[in-house]
């Protein structure tokens, strides 16, 4: 059985400096109650891991917006303008990465792999730096794993051994997050006993997750344009 | 409708009948999302969305959002008969591995080898790659929707891009207001023109040396 713990008590370990990954696509999957938690214990100068900075109000946007994070790991930070901003003032160290490869890194680490070798970044500026192989006589860059000490993952249902249902579009980047984190913290809208979630449901396996949140924040937060 | 917009019309229209029936196709955010709203009657196309389902349908109504169902620009949308979803590493095997028919993106720069520059300006504009790297890269098929020339007039079909580069010699057919202009290994062909253009005013208008084909069209 996994731990059912508060925001506060799952949130303690997260040390200022600590590298956190989190799931979620412009919000859409982003563990709001967590993030409020770090929010609120005042954490700072995180390494965070995450697909984009969302919007500027809405998840980990607001960890970018309150000056929480030192280093950057993304896709995309286009729709949160204080990115941007913190990036060129040089607060905030921005590292780049093409989405496909930002999670097949992540999924190496789960996974045990020395990394991926991808076609994707060849003779664009992503190849700066980094190793290349042809293979069948064709270009690819070595890409290395990308873990961290902790990520904070939304489910909708989680059973007390810790496996998830992430449904509809939330799954994004979370399900190889919570492979490649040395503590998986899980916040779920509902959380039932063993056995009550169908094994056949389960998006991310118990096995991978160490602690269990009851959601607190409503998932709704989207940008209704 | 506007002049400018009738004539996106007209570019997303005609990029809409380049897809067979039942091709799986990813649309970029901006133009190349109208391309959806144009697809020839009798033909239907399953549409990825990177962050995670195929079978995207239109925006959400209102009222009826549900949180946990956004496209890859975050606004809600619905998911359709057929469609079904996956988690990131598996979106990005269907893009990186090939399974993707068509990819559709606007552009900052194309030139004549079809290498592409559509995210980043050094300085300005530094939004991320996002999954374009990987679209371009994967697609089997690369199509570039885009005004011919920029806010200044200038062209942005150019002989070589000065842009920090999305991908090298990925682009396959690039689709303008003006010009509908095939990439080959001799170089670019422009194929068909807009009906309210000639072939002197795209050529004046496009840097990169283009290739006249015999069989000139029109759209």
């Amino acid at each position: 059985m996994k731990p059912v713990l508060t925001p506060e008590q799952a949130v303690d370990s997260i040390k200022d400096g600590s590298s956190v990954m989190a799931g979620g696509f412009m919000g859409c999957g982003n563990a709001f109650t967590l993030i409020d938690a770090l929010i609120n214990k005042g954490s700072k100068d995180l390494t965070l891991i995450t697909s984009d900075t969302a919007f500027p109000d809405v998840g980990v946007g607001r960890l970018i917006c309150q000056g929480r994070v030192k280093n950057l790991y993304a896709t995309h930070i286009g729709t949160n303008p204080v990115s941007g901003c913190k990036m060129n003032s040089g607060e905030m160290t921005v590292t780049l990465v093409p989405q496909g490869t930002f999670s097949e890194r992540i999924r190496a680490k789960g996974a045990g792999l020395g990394g991926v070798l991808t076609p994707t970044g060849i003779g664009t500026d992503i190849e700066k730096g980094k190793q290349k192989l042809t293979i069948g006589g064709k270009d690819y860059l070595l890409e290395l794993p990308l873990g961290a000490e902790f990520a904070l993952i939304k489910a909708e249902v989680c059973d007390k051994s810790g496996n998830c249902f992430l449904p509809m579009a939330t799954k994004n980047a979370a399900v190889v997050m919570a492979m490649a984190a040395d503590h998986v913290i899980v916040e779920a809208e509902k959380i039932v006993e063993a056995g009550e979630l169908d094994p056949e449901k389960v998006t991310i396996p118990g096995v991978f997750i160490s602690a269990i949140v009851k959601a607190a924040l409503p998932a709704a937060n989207l940008q209704l344009k | 409708m506007d002049p400018k917009e009738l004539k996106r019309v007209r570019l997303v229209k005609r990029i809409a009948q380049e897809f067979p029936d039942g091709a799986l196709v990813n649309l970029g955010i901006g133009m190349p999302t109208m391309v959806a709203d144009y697809i020839p009657a009798g033909k239907t196309i399953l549409l990825h969305s990177e962050n995670g389902f195929t079978g995207l349908g239109p925006q959400a109504e209102k009222g009826k959002e549900d949180p946990r169902l956004v496209n890859a620009g975050g606004q809600p949308v619905t998911i359709l008969p057929g469609g079904c979803f996956f988690d990131s590493s598996m979106s990005f095997a269907i893009i990186r591995g090939g399974h993707v028919d068509y990819t559709v993106l606007g552009a900052l720069e194309v030139d004549e080898q079809g290498n592409l520059a559509n995210y980043m300006i050094p300085g300005k504009m530094v939004p991320g790659m996002g999954g374009a790297m990987d679209l371009v890269v994967g697609a089997k098929n690369v199509i570039i929707a885009m005004d011919h020339v920029n806010k200044n007039g200038a062209p942005k079909i150019l002989k070589k891009c000065s842009l920090p580069l999305t991908a090298v010699g990925e682009v396959d057919v690039i689709v303008t207001d003006m010009a509908f202009i095939r990439v080959t290994k001799k170089g670019l062909v422009l194929e068909e023109i807009a009906e309210d253009t000639t072939v002197e005013e795209v050529i004046k208008a496009t840097e990169a040396h283009l290739h006249i084909s015999g069989k000139l069209g029109k759209f």
